[in-house]
């Protein structure tokens, strides 16, 4: 029995853990925030570690509902840290208002069993319950702060918005079913790989795609994006930009690769089509933005056009490169985003505009240093190490012979590069204005440090280790 | 010293400079940044001392895998060598120009600097194509930042041109280095150097490596980012850009272009004589209208690495070695020119050629030196750059007639406008009282000035010190040219009628 269940050990850590905090939460009141908050914290870190070890590295589990293997284990060694992440930026962020504090690192955590489930997914409904589990979570994160009119629109945006997307997916996923007879991702792939896919078929995998490509936000589903970044508390927009990101871009990597490999040519045109879409307007719609963080909800549509490129590009070496991408893509935008965590005024409030960073470096010379190495490295300049994830997909799609496509998407990085430009532009060429106040946060301190080491320069002596990780990863979901 | 790993010093310590700029006030920064960029001069001087000329192809080689398709692979031929020379020489002298010129945030400036120094240096001794490209694409961050911060006043402007135009013309270079790298399964320059790709993916490798080369050079029509850049720039800015970062333009097509992509280089030569040779007239003739000092030694720079473009594609030793020449004499006249601008300009706070006049009265040490560079500058015999000149001109000769008429009226158009500058700079009355009352070059400035004239002749009397450390290396560059070399139109035509004519295309 439990053999069983072994390879469910960081998802019943999870589960069980955040079942236990949210009776916490719901007793203890705000109290018990901040110890609620460290907790889920050591949850998260306790089921990376749990992901070390043969039983996560099983196999398909549970009849083949799930695959415990070294694809799911990476993308959640990504995830689980992520969520902590985003729960430790909420330090301090929701004392000061009216709200309830603790269910917040609650809902991560459920939302992390979400995604947990959505990487490891090889069936079509558990794919759709760990998506469900993972945005009904997301949908209360946005609103969280409720009596916040912005943030009110956000959630209620991201719901219809979500909803619609996942009636979509479900569509996809009936007609996929109703055409197979089955809804396991083998069974699925079986039936695409007997001829030409039928209408019926073809059908299924558009609607499919088109709901993932909204919880990726990929053009054309990329809507909801800015104004739901922007809503959002701060955290929130952290942890939405970064970890259900690698869950839905993984998941898509599995589906399509995996349930959708044999049709490999029924979907690839529209991923193209998708990561250009993204990469351009990504770029060119983030020029007007005078808000960080819409700037940054436009930034993420615009990696995850480079992203889908490496799907595109498909085969193992597109997986390890989507996986080599979404990896470094996280650190940059968390520590991003926890930069923009940092900026408050003198009362302490969160200030959002760009004009507001003009002249940093001369207050706050390591704060702007730090936004610098992630902005460089989101624009994929050398020596930044975001440069390596952008080259690497690109490699891979020349491998593929897409060299078309690899220089219109490398076009699209100059024509992202300028907006990133107008960033460092205001911190380091104009004048100081109007200082922001010392956030005394010392953990979230150190985050940022860690993640600027990450992808400053010194992060090319990690390309080893992680290229052969990745590589790993990519080749156990054939 | 041959233990020591001479190249990943020349790039470590220009970083531990910059550390350590950052870290103290403004005048223990620029004590670091002179100290650190002599430092560096030195070891350059130890690499040239132990560089042997007629040893293996590739010297102090350094390798280590970072995995991932990307060595810290080190190595330099003597091509690499004599730029990484020039580029050491410069630094402590750039250095030394922003001494006073500079006043705020004096420490950022200096850290820039060295930053400079450190991903040049990378550029020339890489011997892996993606380490070569980071540090190429890399050196345009603090480029961005010298203009951007300590520019004149549409700097702004200025850096994004700059910045946009190099990335735009570098990323098409990275995407051909890919394909190369996937398709000859090596990243290692000296491997590829000698692959032979298909001649069709040649053109189009050869295309891309032009958009970033053509850009960073620059050839004409894409060279408008420069005149802004230059403008805008600080004095110290300028010289170094013009100094040594154009020459990456053309020290990648001797490293990249011609021997990787010979069959592709062959078929765009008229393409490459065509743009040099607008180039040559166009910018010259623009030149000789500007009112701004700066902007007028920005188009001669334009119409100068024509003849870099000329006497690389002409395929042969003279071209070849002269368009070498061409570069370091440029380098060193450019930056000087620049420098001399600086000096006025420190003085008055105008680049108006107008608001000068009769400098030789009052400035007769300033007028000097001026007048050395501007005879360099228009290749006098004795100066650096008429060995260049005059090379890569016989060799264009040899490779086209029609190109080499072109390309020689760059030298009247040269002589034209500088001459002209200098006249209205330095002779006639003295029409300003303010530019009558500036006083000649201070001891700083005779420093800065002085060690650039002496090689500017050491250069132009004896230019074996600079040819010898780079003929085996363009020996070996014609070998792999020798397939495709064009025969010339010199000979084809007048070897009918006459009988015995001199074997001048060989090379000797």
């Amino acid at each position: 029995m439990s053999a069983r269940f072994a390879p469910l050990l960081p998802e019943l850590i999870l589960s069980v853990g955040a079942t236990v905090l949210m009776m916490a939460a719901a007793f203890s009141g705000r109290r018990a925030s901040g110890a609620i908050g460290w907790l889920s914290v050591a949850l998260l870190i306790g089921a990376t570690f749990a992901l070390i070890g043969a039983p996560s590295h099983a196999g398909p589990v549970f009849d083949g509902l799930v695959s415990a293997d070294l694809f799911a284990s990476f993308g959640k060694a990504i995830i689980f840290p992520a969520a902590a992440v985003a729960i430790i930026a909420a330090h301090g962020w929701f004392e000061r208002g009216t709200e309830h504090a603790s269910e917040y690192a609650v809902l991560i955590l459920f939302s992390a069993v979400g995604m947990s489930v959505m990487v490891s997914a090889t069936n079509l409904i558990s794919l759709y319950v760990g998506l469900e589990l993972q945005s009904l979570a997301a949908y209360v994160l946005a609103s969280y702060r409720r009596t916040d009119e912005r943030s009110a629109e956000a959630g209620l945006k991201y719901f219809v918005l979500g909803a619609l997307a996942s009636g979509i997916l479900l569509y996809g996923i009936s007609l996929l079913y109703g055409f197979t007879g089955t809804t396991g991702f083998t069974g699925v792939a079986a039936a695409f790989g007997r001829g030409a896919p039928s209408l019926g078929l073809l059908f299924g995998l558009v609607f499919l795609l088109a709901g993932l490509a909204f919880k990726i936000s990929a053009v054309p589903f990329h809507m909801w994006t800015p104004d739901v970044y922007e809503g959002a508390p701060t955290p929130v927009t952290a942890f939405f930009a970064s970890a259900p990101k690698v869950a839905a871009v993984l998941l898509s990597t599995r589906v399509c690769l995996d349930a959708l490999g044999p049709a490999t040519e029924a979907w690839r045109q529209i991923v193209i089509v998708a990561a250009l879409a993204s990469i351009f307007l990504g770029a060119v719609a983030a020029y007007g933005q005078t808000n960080i963080k819409r700037l940054l909800a436009y930034s993420s549509i615009n990696n995850v056009g480079f992203a889908l490129i490496g799907l595109a590009a498909g085969g193992a070496a597109g997986a390890s490169a989507v996986l080599f991408y979404m990896a470094v893509y996280v650190v940059m935008t968390l520590g991003a985003f926890l930069c923009v965590l940092w900026m408050r005024d003198t009362e302490g409030r969160p200030i959002e505009s760009i004009a507001s960073l003009s002249g940093l470096s001369q207050t706050r010379p390591a704060f702007a240093f730090a936004l610098f190495v992630f902005m460089f490295s989101l624009a994929g300049i050398p020596p930044m190490f975001g440069f390596w994830p952008k080259l690497v997909v690109f490699r891979a799609a020349i491998a593929s012979g897409y060299v078309t496509l690899a220089v219109a998407g490398i076009l699209g990085t100059v024509v992202g590069a300028y907006y990133y430009l107008k960033i460092i532009k205001v911190m380091y060429l104009d004048e100081p204005g109007e200082p922001y106040a010392k956030v005394r946060e010392p953990v979230q301190g150190i985050l940022v440090l860690l993640a600027a080491l990450a992808v400053s320069p010194l992060g090319y002596l990690l390309i080893g280790p992680l290229g052969w990780l990745t590589d790993r990863a990519a080749g156990s979901i054939f | 010293m041959s233990g020591l790993p001479l190249l990943s010093l020349l790039i470590v310590v220009p970083l531990v400079g910059a550390v350590l700029c950052l870290s103290v006030k403004e005048q223990g920064a620029r004590w670091i940044a002179l100290v650190t960029t002599l430092i560096v001069f030195a070891l350059s001087v130890d690499l040239w001392a132990n560089y042997d000329p007629n040893g293996p192809q590739w010297q102090f080689v350094e390798k280590l895998p970072l995995g991932g398709g990307i060595n810290w692979a080190l190595g330099i031929d003597g091509i690499a060598l004599v730029l990484i020379a020039l580029t050491a020489f410069l630094m402590p002298i750039c250095i030394g120009a922003s001494w006073r010129a500079i006043e705020k945030r004096v420490p950022e400036y200096m850290a820039y600097f060295l930053l400079m120094e450190a991903l040049i240096m990378g550029s020339f001794a890489a011997q892996d194509l993606f380490l070569f490209y980071v540090f190429f694409e890399g050196g345009l961050i603090p480029m961005y930042f010298i203009i951007g911060v300590w520019g004149g006043a549409e700097r702004i402007k200025a850096s994004y041109k700059f910045f946009l135009y190099t990335l735009f013309g570098s990323v098409l270079m990275l995407i051909a280095m890919l394909y190369m790298a996937t398709s000859a399964h090596t990243t290692s320059i000296p491997e590829l150097m000698a692959y032979d790709f298909p001649v069709e993916a040649q053109k189009w490798l050869f295309l891309a490596f032009l958009a970033s080369f053509a850009v960073k050079l620059p050839m004409w029509p894409v060279h408008t980012w420069l005149p802004d850049a230059h403008v805008q720039a600080p004095t110290a800015g300028s010289v170094i850009l013009a100094g040594v970062l154009l020459k990456l333009g053309g020290y990648g097509f001797i490293r990249f272009s011609l021997p990787m992509f010979p069959e592709g280089s062959y078929i765009f030569i008229p393409l490459l004589f065509a743009l040099s040779g607008v180039a040559v007239v166009y910018t010259s003739l623009v030149a000789l209208v500007q009112r701004d000092m700066k902007k007028l030694i920005a188009y001669s720079s334009v119409a100068h690495m024509a003849f870099v473009t000329f006497g690389l594609f002409a395929m042969n030793r003279q071209g070849i070695e002269g368009a070498m020449l061409v570069m370091l004499g440029h380098g060193l006249v450019s930056g000087a020119l620049f420098l001399c601008v600086g000096v006025v300009y420190d003085r008055l706070h105008t680049r108006e050629i107008e608001r000068y006049g009769g400098l030789s009265d009052n400035m007769p040490g300033y007028a000097l030196l001026f007048m050395v560079f501007t005879m360099a500058s228009v290749a006098l015999p004795g100066t650096s750059n008429f060995p260049g000149e005059f090379l890569s001109l016989v060799g264009t000769y040899h490779a086209s007639t029609w190109a080499a008429i072109v390309a020689t009226t760059g030298i009247i158009l040269g002589a034209a406008y500088m001459l002209w500058l200098y006249w209205r700079i330095c002779f006639g009355t003295l029409r300003h009282k303010d530019a009558a009352a500036m006083p000649d070059l201070s001891l700083r400035e005779w420093w800065l000035l002085g060690p650039i004239a002496v090689a500017v002749f050491w250069m132009g009397i004896y230019p074996e010190s600079f040819l010898r450390p780079i003929r085996n290396d363009v020996g070996r560059l014609l070998v792999r040219l020798e397939r495709v070399a064009p025969a010339g139109d010199s000979r084809i035509h007048l070897a009918p009628m006459q009988m015995t004519h001199s074997d001048h295309g060989a090379t000797h």
